[in-house]
């Protein structure tokens, strides 16, 4: 079956969730079907909406997802769910954990849950990513949601895929906030403050609000500052009507576009990047001889700078 | 011989004889540590003990801070409760088994409930489907509890009942079927467990979010304080915080800290403390180091009263004295050589009895491998005859005072468990703590560590990492829940459904919606549900309407 | 970038005793696999969804509350009518040893009892998804 890249295109096309899970797969593992099929399905598919969704630990990111997805279901949308979470620089395990905030739709026909893990290089996890909203896009999904943990500056290059991004934060998370408030304001286009019930919590709003306040001037688009409680269902109506919000303006702003071509571009030098570490880098850290560079620079015979201009002869 | 000659004669002696001959031969281990991955000394002298003053942290029993046991006779009065936890299938079958166990000697009862009970489910709820009747007896409505209790005169046992979200339905079922026996309210002696918090640390029965649960709780503390006198109201459990991993320190600790928790609720909506808190029970693990349970068990009674008469103002001793219930650690069971548990159990069992229990559970040694039997179970009781009536240590009062090293001990539990709890504080209290998944995440720690140390054989456990046997008997003849016992359950339920008057039910199920929503004290209109035979599952889905359901938010 | 095992480890039923669920799963994740796992009462429905959702290779259930007779056979018969009969199932629990032999004639490739060491389950795993 995953042999045959046209009969695979179709299944996925079809809805067949095995087929799409097995087809996230590949791309994740970099298989040459894999590969193939994306190639078809770049050239023939449009991406379906795609939601960022990020923010520190236990800022309650899944629940609130879940209940968004639920609001979207109610208006009968398809959703797909990209759940990220960091693999062990140890053992290059990782736990999968989101879906145990997700248990109210784990089971709704409408709604496909993949988790993923970060594995090695950003780049490579990347394009897995835009893979699988594609593959999401070609079974007919509506809205895809990618979540990933942290407010970090990896998080924030997942998250920039995205159409419109919200990020969470709760009460008592403003120690991140402000260490990460430059990459936060750069790509946040909603703003949440889950747990409304703690103590701080209007604080909170009130400064983010005020970092908002100073992102840049020349664009129209003034990010909302959302307060809710997820695990009481409130506000998170909001969310969704600010999500359709930003979505209409970017629409009328051609922007949507603009960012589909700036993911288009990151997705090039991801690849770029990728095959020359696997063509030319990774082959001069195999060779048995690449030991002995090390060794003559180290006894000083030879620099660092010349022994690449000689291994990498671009010009 | 005074202080500072005891300082040289012990530096002399560690000089010239205790490293003069690790130095020739060696010890067993690089480092000997507790349970609790507390470095092990080699020798514990007066040294160790001497900032512990005995009338302010050890006293006499019957004092404050109660540390050598809560009553001033201790067993030399009245041994221990016996109490084994049982429960299986129908109520009928449990019945019986309780039966038989009074008439071997047991002194109070257990109600073990089957998961669905425990969750609020009828038997006949999807959910409910394989689970009916397994880990306990299912309980539908008061016609299965009339069932049940069939023959046991109620005024004269104590019957703890394992229930923790639904516990106001359970109990409101215990009180009208004693009302049916003719016996008061006010006679009842026993114990619900009640105790959410740690059901969302580590057990995992748990219903609605914390807040509405904490008001179920303090309703039913406000019930009992008036018509339930004798009733212990909650058992504050630190038994599962331990099976879920955590080491000796951190189950005293969460535990007191639980226990914190309920107080100051019922503080808040305006309860006198010694009106309530002499009816507050705990509930305690036996592990495998014998002499940092003792330690344990004797620190939390210190622990109690210090913050019961400090934090919380009580005047009343009875308000300060940790009373609790003990029970073996399942979790030290091995499936391997099975019959090495009854050895486990009697040392985990001495410890409770030498920390100074009241009431206690010895499992039995098959129960890694499933229900227990009758057979194992009354092995696990005799045990606990032996050491009431054989050992000697049932004889004098809280004999392992004084040691040096459990004394030390003791007084180190004390201040690791505050330490723990002060921090608990900062995050906002146990709730908070629990919300923020931090007691979750010490627990796990410590639990994966533990099975990393068996794994590296840094700990031996007999029959799994060391005196391994390749070809073991295996226990056969364990019991079976009868499949049947699933239809027979939903066709009762159905049964009592259909002779019920069912205008009856509904008022009294609207009435328990309204006192939810008015927060009126929820016991009241529950009892009237349960005398119109209205089950667990249509009380728990009105409070899930109005409270809505808890959902785990950590791993 | 490599293949890596995925593992799906699942607790059936009610019982909310998840100590072995959590240890096994950080286990696995030390030994370089990826765990998805999704918490308690899981139906079989939920169990089978996520295991082909997630493509697993594995899936390892826990369960102490003898309700494994129930579920387990509702969990291999969503297996084969989701058509991924390949994807491995283990289990682990208090699971008495005069069932074992049925849940084999199951397809549950191995039960494991308490006490079994993670380096046991690891290298079993590795074995079977080879």
């Amino acid at each position: 079956m995953t042999n045959d890249i046209e009969k695979l295109y179709a299944e996925i096309q079809k809805g067949n969730e095995n087929i799409i899970a097995q087809a996230i797969s590949m791309v994740e593992d970099g298989t040459k079907n894999g590969l193939k099929l994306m190639k078809k399905i770049y050239k023939n598919v449009e991406p379906a909406y795609m939601v960022g969704i990020s923010g520190p630990p236990g800022s309650g990111k899944s629940t609130l997802t879940q209940r968004i997805v639920q609001l979207w279901r109610k208006q009968n949308k398809k959703v797909g769910i990209i759940a990220i979470d960091p693999t062990s620089h140890f053992s290059g395990g990782a736990l999968l954990g989101d879906r145990v905030r997700m248990n109210e739709i784990s089971t709704d026909p409408n709604v496909f849950i993949r988790s993923m893990a970060t594995r090695g290089s950003l780049g490579g996890l990347n394009s897995s990513i835009y893979d699988t909203v594609l593959i999401f896009s070609l079974a007919g999904f509506d809205y895809i949601i990618i979540e990933t943990v942290g407010v970090g500056q990896n998080e924030i290059d997942i998250v920039k895929l995205a159409d419109t991004t919200v990020f969470v934060t709760v009460p008592e998370a403003g120690d991140e906030i402000q260490a990460y408030k430059a990459g936060l304001m750069e790509v946040g286009d909603i703003f949440v403050v889950n747990k409304s019930d703690r103590p701080n919590s209007q604080q909170m709003v009130l400064t983010i609000e005020q970092l908002v306040s100073f992102k840049d001037e020349d664009k129209e688009w003034k990010p909302p500052v959302i307060s809710t409680n997820a695990l009481k269902n409130k506000g998170i109506s909001d969310i969704k009507d600010w999500i359709t919000k930003h979505h209409d303006y970017l629409l009328d702003n051609k922007l949507l576009k603009e960012n589909r071509k700036q993911v288009i571009k990151a997705q090039m030098i991801n690849l770029m990047e990728k095959t020359l570490n696997e063509k030319y880098i990774k082959p001069i850290l195999e060779d048995e001889k690449f030991p002995e560079h090390i060794e003559q620079i180290y006894d000083k015979k030879k620099d660092p700078y010349s022994t690449v201009e000689e291994l990498m002869p671009f010009d | 011989m005074s202080k500072k000659d005891l300082k040289k004669s012990q530096e002399e002696w560690n000089k010239k004889k205790y490293k003069k001959t690790v130095d020739r031969f060696g010890e067993r281990k690089k480092e000997f540590k507790s349970d609790s991955d507390r470095p092990i000394k080699p020798l514990y002298t007066p040294l160790d003990i001497e900032d512990i003053d005995y009338e302010d942290k050890i006293n006499y029993p019957g004092l404050f801070p109660f540390t050598r046991g809560v009553y001033p006779t201790m067993y030399r009065s009245k041994l221990w409760t016996m109490r084994q936890y049982a429960g299986f299938g129908n109520a009928r079958e449990t019945n019986e088994r309780f039966r038989y166990l009074l008439e071997q000697g047991q002194t109070g009862l257990s109600v073990a409930f089957d998961l669905p009970t425990q969750i609020g489910y009828d038997s006949d709820h999807p959910l409910a489907r394989g689970e009916v009747g397994k880990v306990g007896v299912a309980i539908d409505t008061l016609a299965d509890m009339e069932v049940l209790f069939d023959q046991i005169p109620l005024d004269e046992v104590s019957t703890s009942m394992t229930i923790n979200a639904p516990a106001s339905v359970l109990l409101a079922m215990y009180m009208v079927v004693a009302e049916k026996q003719g016996v008061s309210s006010e006679e009842l002696a026993g114990t619900i467990q009640n105790d959410i918090l740690k059901e969302y640390i580590a057990r995992g029965t748990y219903i609605f979010p914390p807040e509405p649960s904490l008001r179920i709780i303090t309703d039913i503390f406000d019930y009992c304080s008036k018509e339930m006198p004798k009733f212990n109201t909650i058992s504050i459990s630190g038994y599962h915080i331990r099976e879920a991993g955590s080491n000796a320190v951190q189950e005293l600790a969460f535990t007191i800290a639980d226990g914190i928790e309920y107080v100051q609720a019922a503080v808040d909506i305006g309860m006198d403390v010694d009106q309530f808190a002499p009816r507050l029970s705990f509930f305690f693990n036996a592990q495998m180091d014998f002499f940092e349970e003792i330690a344990k068990f004797r620190a939390a009674r210190r622990l109690w009263a210090e913050i019961m008469e400090d934090r919380f103002g009580a005047e009343k001793d009875k308000s300060k004295m940790l009373r609790f219930h003990t029970q073996t650690a399942g979790s030290a069971l091995t499936a391997q050589q099975p019959m090495n548990n009854i050895m486990r159990v009697t040392l985990q069992a001495l410890s409770a009895v030498l920390g100074g229990t009241q009431s206690l559970h010895t499992n039995s040694y098959d129960e890694a491998l499933g229900l227990p039997t009758e057979e194992s179970v009354k092995i696990a009781l005799r045990t606990q005859q032996v050491l009431a009536h054989e050992s000697g240590a049932a004889d004098t009062i809280d004999p392992m005072a004084g040691s040096y090293y459990v004394e030390s001990l003791t007084d180190r539990f004390v201040k690791e468990a505050k330490e723990y709890i002060d921090k608990i504080d900062d995050l906002g209290g146990m709730a908070k703590a629990i919300e923020s998944g931090y007691v979750q995440r010490e627990i796990q720690e410590s639990a994966y560590q533990v099975q990393k140390k068996i794994e590296n054989n840094d700990k031996v456990v007999v029959g799994v990492n060391k005196f391994t046997e390749e070809e073991e008997k295996k226990a056969d003849n364990l019991l079976k829940v009868d499949p049947e016992v699933e239809n027979e359950q939903i066709k009762g339920l159905k049964n009592i459904k259909e002779k019920r008057n069912e205008k009856e039910v509904n008022d009294a199920l609207e009435k328990v919606r309204k006192a939810a929503k008015n927060e009126e004290n929820l016991m009241y209109p529950i009892i009237e549900a349960v005398k119109a035979y209205a089950s667990i599952g249509e009380i728990s889905n009105v409070l899930r309407d109005e409270f809505g359901e808890y959902e785990a938010q950590y791993i | 970038m490599d293949k890596k095992i995925k593992v799906l480890i699942a607790k059936p039923g009610l019982d909310g005793h998840d100590r072995g669920a959590k240890v096994i799963a950080r286990g696995l994740k030390e030994a370089g696999m990826e765990v998805v796992y999704t918490g308690l009462r899981q139906t079989p429905e939920q169990i089978v969804r996520s295991a082909v959702q997630e493509d697993v290779d594995v899936i390892g259930l826990s369960i102490l509350s003898g309700a494994h007779t129930h579920l387990f056979p509702e969990i291999m018969k969503r297996l084969e009518e989701s058509d991924r009969e390949d994807i491995k199932v283990i289990a682990g629990g208090i699971i008495p040893e005069g069932d074992h032999k049925e849940l084999k004639e199951l397809g549950i490739e191995a039960v494991f009892q308490p006490g079994t060491p993670i380096s046991e389950i690891v290298e079993f795993i590795e074995k079977e998804v080879k």
